[in-house]
């Protein structure tokens, strides 16, 4: 076979995870170093996309999308360190398949499994630990990146380090990458120690987000329509790799083993509105009352604690075929309870609420421009409509206004103004990427909106 | 240990697929490709997931003359081999070019008839073993289209039935792979009907099956033998005015 070939396009409706906005894009599936070159050479403006798991527009481009699930090979592991070498289209969910059973387990991990290395990297991903271990930066050694001018760069916090800092949570605007070295952490059981803790309202959940700061994994969900005195009641689940004698009998014999989850397919797309103000106040009831039931101590599979959504493949398809939008900010911990109520409120008023509402302690950030600061997150997320579009402006003011910012690997609503008033870094980012050039090469449509 | 499985073209999708169906059941691995370079990624994958031995080797379909030393300096006789090796030249060009068309006709037909020649002998002699060509529903009736490509996999495909029938008392299995459409580099950019359409993956399996249950000739999607047998059964007169 002769190689290496220009890569054929094709034309193909993508999305991402919140199936808005869609877009036709010239499909690139490149299969080598080489091709991509090629690509760049002949002076394609490309985005690299992994599985599609950003809920916005950030991994689509109409002139070419670059598919990199060709890139999937696992490339190296020492036993010593943990360290795994891996090509950027490696999906995580194949890394736990295979490093759970032999006692790793990623040192941060983000909410769905089914997201690529390369996905993980440019959006400097964040997990239940953040504020202990930070985000995925944390545990990256290194990363092999393609600029534009066709150079592949080997960058680490000791080499390259500027283009190591902008290319982690960069959104894959500083190049493709290729492949990264990353750790894992030894676990002795596959299980994790859960305690559920049931907060009243959002004084008192942060109150004990602010008491479980030694706790390893944390992480709240939030009633966004509960009102009044009740307003930000909340579940909060605290979480620690389970020890092999903490087990229960039964699991002790192969404590890295866990029973395999039931998966259930959302075959079809909801009908639109199905999920409405009165279907999601039932569900946050029940899951409420369920959990107030459940609160206390209790061992939980790690696929169960850290990927709870999961095991509802599809579960996108829930919001019907216009989709929905995902709104999620960060704001400073001088601000965070005012700015949360005020967050709460816009939301419970509008009746908007999501049955998806997230809320989670951050540390600080080392990425020159990844998403997380020290103070608390908020994550919501809405069935697109007229309606939501309205609800994500005040949103977005509320969030300026109390000195926050914005998840750009969720986003597809924001304008290059707010993004700006919101982050001063964007405009050094915005210089960087012109005095390096990587706008000759790389954009997404997100890049394009937002002016980057 | 069990004896290893060769796969002659292991760079493209099909053969990576391959690879990592028999690494998963525990065969140890040979990977062979012109650009050996290029295998060792692969070697590393296939290692770390399924922790079975794997080793690369140096393999130009096209030299023909080098076939019988690639086998002798193979650092263990392969219980299977598996040749993935393959092209699709462009018919346009190779009606004009017929350079283009013989380098196309020697990849699909002559070089893999001659190094599973190779192998055939010395499995013959063993008195086991399993030699698995992937030939084309395209080698099934000439067309206009695409007869340079579907020629040479119509002499691998009668080729492979000889063998089969020559090594049929010896105990050795040849397998013919029919795969029909099958989402690769080669028919990338195509528009393909998605019912008629296999992943690399599904080709894998199917093989893999093919072998346990001691077949002889599979289609990888069912459906691809019934279309096969229309498209054989379309009257020469009609057939010359059908665009296909």
């Amino acid at each position: 076979m002769s190689s290496p070939m220009t890569p054929r396009g094709s034309l193909k409706t993508l999305c991402g995870w919140g199936r808005y906005p869609v877009q036709t894009c010239h499909v690139y599936c490149p299969r080598s170093e080489s091709e991509i070159i090629q690509l760049l050479k002949s002076g394609l403006l490309l985005i690299a996309r992994g599985n599609g798991r950003a809920y916005g527009d950030s991994a689509l481009n109409r002139e070419a999308t670059l598919q990199m699930h060709h890139f999937n090979r696992l490339l190296g592991f020492n036993p010593r360190t943990g360290q795994l070498i891996a090509e950027a289209g490696v999906l995580l969910a194949e890394i736990l398949e295979i490093f759970v059973p032999r006692g790793w387990f990623p040192l941060i991990t983000p909410g769905t499994k089914f997201v690529t290395v390369g996905g993980m990297i440019a959006a400097d991903v964040h997990g239940k630990n953040h504020h202990k271990e930070g985000s995925f930066v944390h545990s990256l050694d290194w990363l092999d990146l393609l600029t534009s001018e066709g150079q592949i760069y080997r960058c680490s916090p000791s080499e390259n380090q500027d283009l190591f800092y902008w290319t982690v949570g960069g959104m894959g605007l500083t190049g493709v990458i290729l492949r990264a070295a990353f750790r894992l952490r030894p676990i002795k059981t596959a299980w994790i120690r859960q305690t559920t803790r049931i907060a009243k309202h959002l004084d008192e959940v942060i109150d004990l987000f602010e008491a479980a700061q030694d706790v390893t994994y944390s992480v709240a969900w939030i009633d966004c329509l509960a009102t009044g005195s009740r307003l930000g009641r909340s579940v909060l689940m605290l979480g620690e790799h389970a020890t092999r004698e903490e087990l229960p009998a039964k699991y002790r014999q192969r404590p890295l083993w866990t029973p395999r989850r039931r998966k259930i397919s959302i075959p079809v797309d909801f009908p639109n509105g199905a999920l409405n103000a009165l279907t999601v106040r039932a569900f946050n009831q029940l899951y409420f009352l369920n959990s107030q039931r459940k609160a206390g101590q209790s061992f939980v599979d790690w696929d169960t604690f850290f990927y709870p959504l999961d095991s509802l493949l599809g579960w996108n398809r829930i919001y019907g075929r216009r989709g929905f939008v995902q709104f999620q900010c960060v704001l400073p911990l001088s601000t965070a309870r005012e700015g949360l109520l005020a967050l709460l409120h816009c939301t419970s008023a509008a009746g908007a609420g999501s049955f998806l509402a997230v809320l989670k302690k951050l540390g600080d950030q080392q990425g020159y421009f990844s998403f997380p600061m020290a103070g608390y997150t908020l994550a919501l997320d809405f069935p697109m409509s007229q309606r939501t579009l309205k609800v994500l402006d005040q949103l977005e003011e509320i969030t300026l206004q109390y000195g926050g910012r914005f998840y750009l690997a969720k986003d597809s609503h924001l304008s290059p103004m707010r993004l700006r008033q919101s982050d001063a870094r964007v405009e050094t980012f915005v210089k960087v990427r012109n005095a390096q050039q990587w706008t000759v090469n790389f954009a997404s449509e997100q890049s394009k909106r937002l002016c980057l | 240990m069990r004896a290893p499985v060769l796969i002659l073209g292991a760079t493209s999708d099909m053969g990576r697929a391959i690879a990592q169906r028999f690494a998963a059941e525990g065969y140890p691995i040979q990977l062979a490709a012109r650009q050996v370079s290029r295998l060792e990624p692969d070697k590393a994958d296939l290692e770390i997931r399924y922790g079975v031995p794997v080793s690369v080797h140096e393999f130009d379909v096209l030299a023909v003359e080098t076939h019988a030393s690639f086998i002798q300096q193979l650092p263990e006789q392969p219980a299977i081999v598996i040749c993935v090796v393959g092209c699709m030249p462009d018919q346009k060009a190779c009606e004009q070019e017929l350079s283009l068309a013989l380098e196309g006709m020697r990849t699909n037909y002559e070089g893999p008839a001659v190094i599973l020649s190779l192998f055939a002998n010395v499995f013959e002699q063993r008195g086991f073993g399993t030699l698995v060509g992937i030939s084309s529903v395209a080698g099934e009736r000439g067309r206009a289209s695409n007869y340079f490509y579907g020629s040479a996999k119509a002499g691998f495909t009668a080729f492979l039935s000889g063998l089969r029938h020559r090594l049929a008392k010896s105990g050795v299995q040849v397998l013919t792979v029919l795969p029909g459409y099958v989402k690769t580099r080669m028919t990338e950019g195509m528009k393909l009907p998605s019912r008629l359409t296999a992943e690399p993956k599904e080709v894998a399996n199917a093989i893999f099956t093919a072998i346990e249950k001691k077949k002889n000739v599979i289609y990888v999607r069912p459906i691809w033998r019934w279309i096969m047998v229309l498209i054989r059964w379309i009257p020469e007169p009609l057939f010359k005015r059908l665009s296909l």
